[in-house]
């Protein structure tokens, strides 16, 4: 474990910034906080959460595939990959790194997502503790310890300093370019750190939500309970939930006619929208209801059904504080499953 | 010597009772106007959806000018009256959103103002042209 | 506070309920923590004891939900609008979009809604509780060990602060006091906004608008959105797009959006309100409603059913698109 001065940030953001490019949640003019490309004078947040989660490093909103070119009765074929820049993400919470994993087993099983793992192959994760979870956090839920966060570097931040371990290749290598500015030290003052915020996860209100009665082979049991009329009933049908969801990965498939050839490129779907996976024959979900229950069966039993058991939330609360109609995971995980009448 | 003068590309939608057969006595009587005024006919200016028009804008346009019959000789009666409050409602959001209100405009030009119509044209083409290109309303995608 | 209790709504509701004037209830449900209220039916007294709640964070309009819940509702259903919701109510019958004799709108008195996050920039994150107490939210949160007391009118939504009117223009009983139409300063900041150069509000509006991630959220939570099918949800209208793949499209959602509802928009807020990015939404509204002020004479949507709203109106003697322009200079 190294340490260093938090009065030295600045030096160890400058020292990253050499050999990448460095994003880091900063706060926006509208009082939330945004990954943002790391430049001198860039001050780093202290927020607890991004408005965005930090999915968008490998699996942005927008992708383009590829471009085609028409001439006459020839089609001209345009692979636009680049081999991805090197970057780094600086203080991404436990909950966001669960996330990637996530993410990693739809995108990196066989037939591989290339673009996902370019981007993959060329990031490089810091994670941070967080020192002040809220009340709408409920990683534990999920297995999730928000003071041992993962990545290829993990961080703790206390009043004076900020500590390093490396996890990974990839994490030793670029703690190796910091040796410099950082110091050996032992982990006393991360295992305070680490009781401290233990101490404060008790105290959560949603500590004991627990995911019993959800999984893979429930559903059967779930898919007509009568509970998904009134839980869906309010749902207005916005995208809002799966877009600042860290593990929602749904997309579309797209074509833009730019007048002198066609771009193809993927955006970011949402279940909850009404054109949501239509094909030939029409939509198979034609009620919000069934967009509303496909979202959370998905999560809850779908995803853990072929992923052995890994359920696809991480409790970071991003749809409980952003939901218009305030309708989330938590509310669903209660009124059905096994948190029934808790 | 070659010089690559800027040309701007200028929408013109043109309702099919007045100001098309307008731009067509503009061609008749061989009034000049620049060929990069492109014309949409449309049955009356009240067909045109502000969708239209930004979508002009996305696919390339410098500037769009919508031409309708003077009020009071709609083809439809009341058609161009709609059609005025609509596109005083669009210019002005667009000019609060701070894009260069000069690049878009409404004209009234009759079946018999074929001069009108070239000079309208004229005069349209150089303001846009003094502007130059249009980059506060553009689809990158659509440039490549 | 709210001069109306939680007790006396129920009370109403539950005496409508019993004695057959409704058979279903549109209210606020209880949450996880006491500010997040879901919109929730209740068909019964005990229903209304369990998860009912009428508090300072009561903000969601329910006139939308009427289009899609009235006509499956097997007799009346019961609504408590809010003044600024009875324009809503009013806008959406002017359109047909409910049938009136499924509705029985009950109207109350609000004090203005409070903003969470208003809340949260004072208390610090982690709320633990919120409770009114007089003109004050008592706030407890995970690390302050002392509650903290803020001013409710410190933490107003915006559309709040800026309320334009406390009377309601539609309703079957009311209950409290009838309040007035204000004078509010809401044009204000559009006012700022024109005054400023042409670069400088591109430049406001880059910067606001690129925050977008395209969620539906303004649009979906409109009392005025209520095509079957939207244009930007139609794969076959060329405009469909499900994300602001660049600056163009940010633009162009917004703009047809908010020109869309222009003339029929209420200035309700709650795009503002459920915007997960925090774009001030509203100014694109208002700045079309103070537009069609300043050119066609003061209209206010809802406030009358079956007005014609003034872009779907004409006068032969109205300005002409030009001339706008002229005139804003001498305002700004």
């Amino acid at each position: 474990m190294r340490k260093c001065s938090l009065e030295k940030i600045n030096e160890i953001f400058a020292a990253i910034a050499k050999n990448a490019a460095l994003y880091l949640p900063v706060d926006r003019t509208d009082g939330s906080a945004a990954y943002k490309k790391w430049e001198e004078g860039t001050v780093w947040s202290n927020a607890l959460n991004t408005v965005r989660s930090p999915k968008d490093f490998f699996f942005p909103q927008t992708e383009d595939l590829m471009r085609f070119k028409t001439k006459g009765k020839t089609v001209q074929l345009e692979d636009i990959r680049t081999e991805a820049e090197a970057f780094v993400v600086f203080g991404v919470r436990a909950c966001d790194v669960k996330s990637f994993d996530i993410l990693d087993r739809v995108f990196l099983t066989e037939p591989a997502d290339s673009f996902y793992a370019n981007r993959r192959n060329h990031g490089v994760i810091v994670s941070l503790a967080c020192t002040r979870p809220v009340e709408t956090c409920f990683c534990k839920t999920f297995g999730i310890d928000p003071s041992a966060p993962a990545g290829d570097i993990s961080a703790w931040k206390t009043e004076s300093d900020i500590f390093f371990e490396a996890n990974t290749e990839k994490g030793k290598a670029l703690l190796h370019t910091l040796s410099e500015l950082t110091e050996e030290c032992d982990d006393g003052a991360v295992a305070e750190q680490k009781a401290k915020i233990n101490a404060v996860m008790e105290k959560l209100p949603l500590k004991d939500l627990s995911t019993k009665g959800f999984g893979g082979g429930k559903t059967a049991e779930l898919f007509d309970a009568p509970e998904w009329d009134e839980l869906s009933s309010a749902c207005l049908g916005c995208g809002t939930c799966t877009f600042v969801c860290p593990t929602c990965q749904c997309y579309d498939i797209k074509d833009f006619n730019t007048g002198n050839g066609v771009i193809r490129f993927r955006c970011w779907d949402s279940c909850m929208y009404s054109d949501f996976t239509k094909m030939a024959h029409g939509n198979n979900r034609l009620t919000q209801k069934e967009r509303f229950r496909q979202r959370f069966m998905h999560k809850l039993v779908y995803y853990p059904e072929n992923n052995d058991g890994l359920f696809s939330c991480v409790g970071c609360g991003r749809c409980l504080a952003k939901c218009p109609i305030s309708m989330n995971i938590v509310k669903v995980m209660k009124k059905i499953g096994g948190n029934k009448g808790e | 010597m070659q010089v690559n003068e800027y040309k701007p590309l200028i929408v013109a939608f043109c309702c099919n009772w007045c100001s098309y057969a307008g731009a067509d006595l503009a061609g008749n009587n061989r009034l000049a106007y620049p060929a990069d005024v492109k014309i949409i006919r449309v049955p009356c200016s009240c067909r045109v959806n502000p969708t239209f028009i930004l979508r002009a804008f996305q696919r390339g346009a410098d500037g769009v000018i919508i031409c309708g019959c003077h009020p009071g000789d709609c083809h439809y009666t009341s058609g161009n009256y709609y059609t005025r409050r609509r596109m005083a409602a669009l210019f002005s959001m667009l000019d609060f959103l701070g894009i260069e209100k000069e690049r878009t405009r409404l004209e009234w030009v009759s079946a018999a103002e074929g001069a009108k119509f070239a000079a309208t044209m004229n005069d349209f083409v150089q303001t846009v042209a003094s502007l130059g290109e249009n980059k506060r309303l553009e689809d990158l995608r659509c440039k490549k | 506070m709210q001069k109306i209790t939680r007790e006396q709504l129920i009370a109403k509701a539950s005496e409508l309920l019993s004695n057959g004037t409704v058979s279903q209830v549109l209210g606020w449900g209880k949450g996880e923590f006491d500010y997040d209220v879901t919109p929730t039916l209740f068909s019964s007294a005990e229903e209304l004891e369990n998860g009912f709640v009428f508090n300072d964070f009561c903000g969601a309009n329910f006139s939308k939900y009427l289009v899609s819940k009235a006509a499956k509702a097997d007799g009346k259903l019961l609504v408590f609008l809010k003044p600024c919701d009875t324009y809503s109510f009013n806008q959406l019958l002017t359109e047909h979009r409910f049938d009136r004799e499924k509705v029985y709108a009950v109207g109350i008195p609000c004090e203005g809604m409070a903003d969470i996050s208003k809340v949260k920039a004072i208390s610090g994150d982690g709320i633990a509780s919120i409770n009114a107490d007089g003109d004050n939210l008592v706030v407890t949160t995970l690390y302050e060990d002392a509650p903290i007391t803020i001013a409710t009118k410190d933490v107003l939504a915006e559309r709040c602060i800026n309320c334009k009117s406390k009377k309601h223009v539609a309703y079957d009983e009311l209950m409290g006091e009838e309040g007035e139409v204000l004078a509010s300063n809401r044009f204000d900041e559009v006012a700022r906004l024109e005054a400023m150069t042409a670069d400088e509000r591109f430049a406001f509006w880059q910067n606001e608008l690129s925050r977008c991630i395209r969620c539906n959220a303004c649009r979906d939570a409109c009392p005025a959105c209520t095509c079957e099918k939207c244009v930007f949800d139609n794969p076959n209208s060329g405009v469909e797009n499900k994300s602001p793949a660049n600056e163009f499209e940010e633009k162009l959602f917004h703009i047809i959006r908010a020109y869309h509802v222009a003339g029929r928009c209420t200035d309700c807020g709650e795009c503002s309100r459920v915007c997960p990015q925090n774009i001030p939404l509203h100014l694109l509204n208002r700045k079309f409603i103070k537009d069609i002020n300043e050119f066609y004479g003061e209209y206010q949507a809802g406030e009358e059913v079956d007005s014609r709203a003034p872009l779907v109106n004409y006068t032969t003697e109205d300005l002409e698109p030009g001339e706008v322009f002229d005139r804003g200079d001498n305002n700004a």
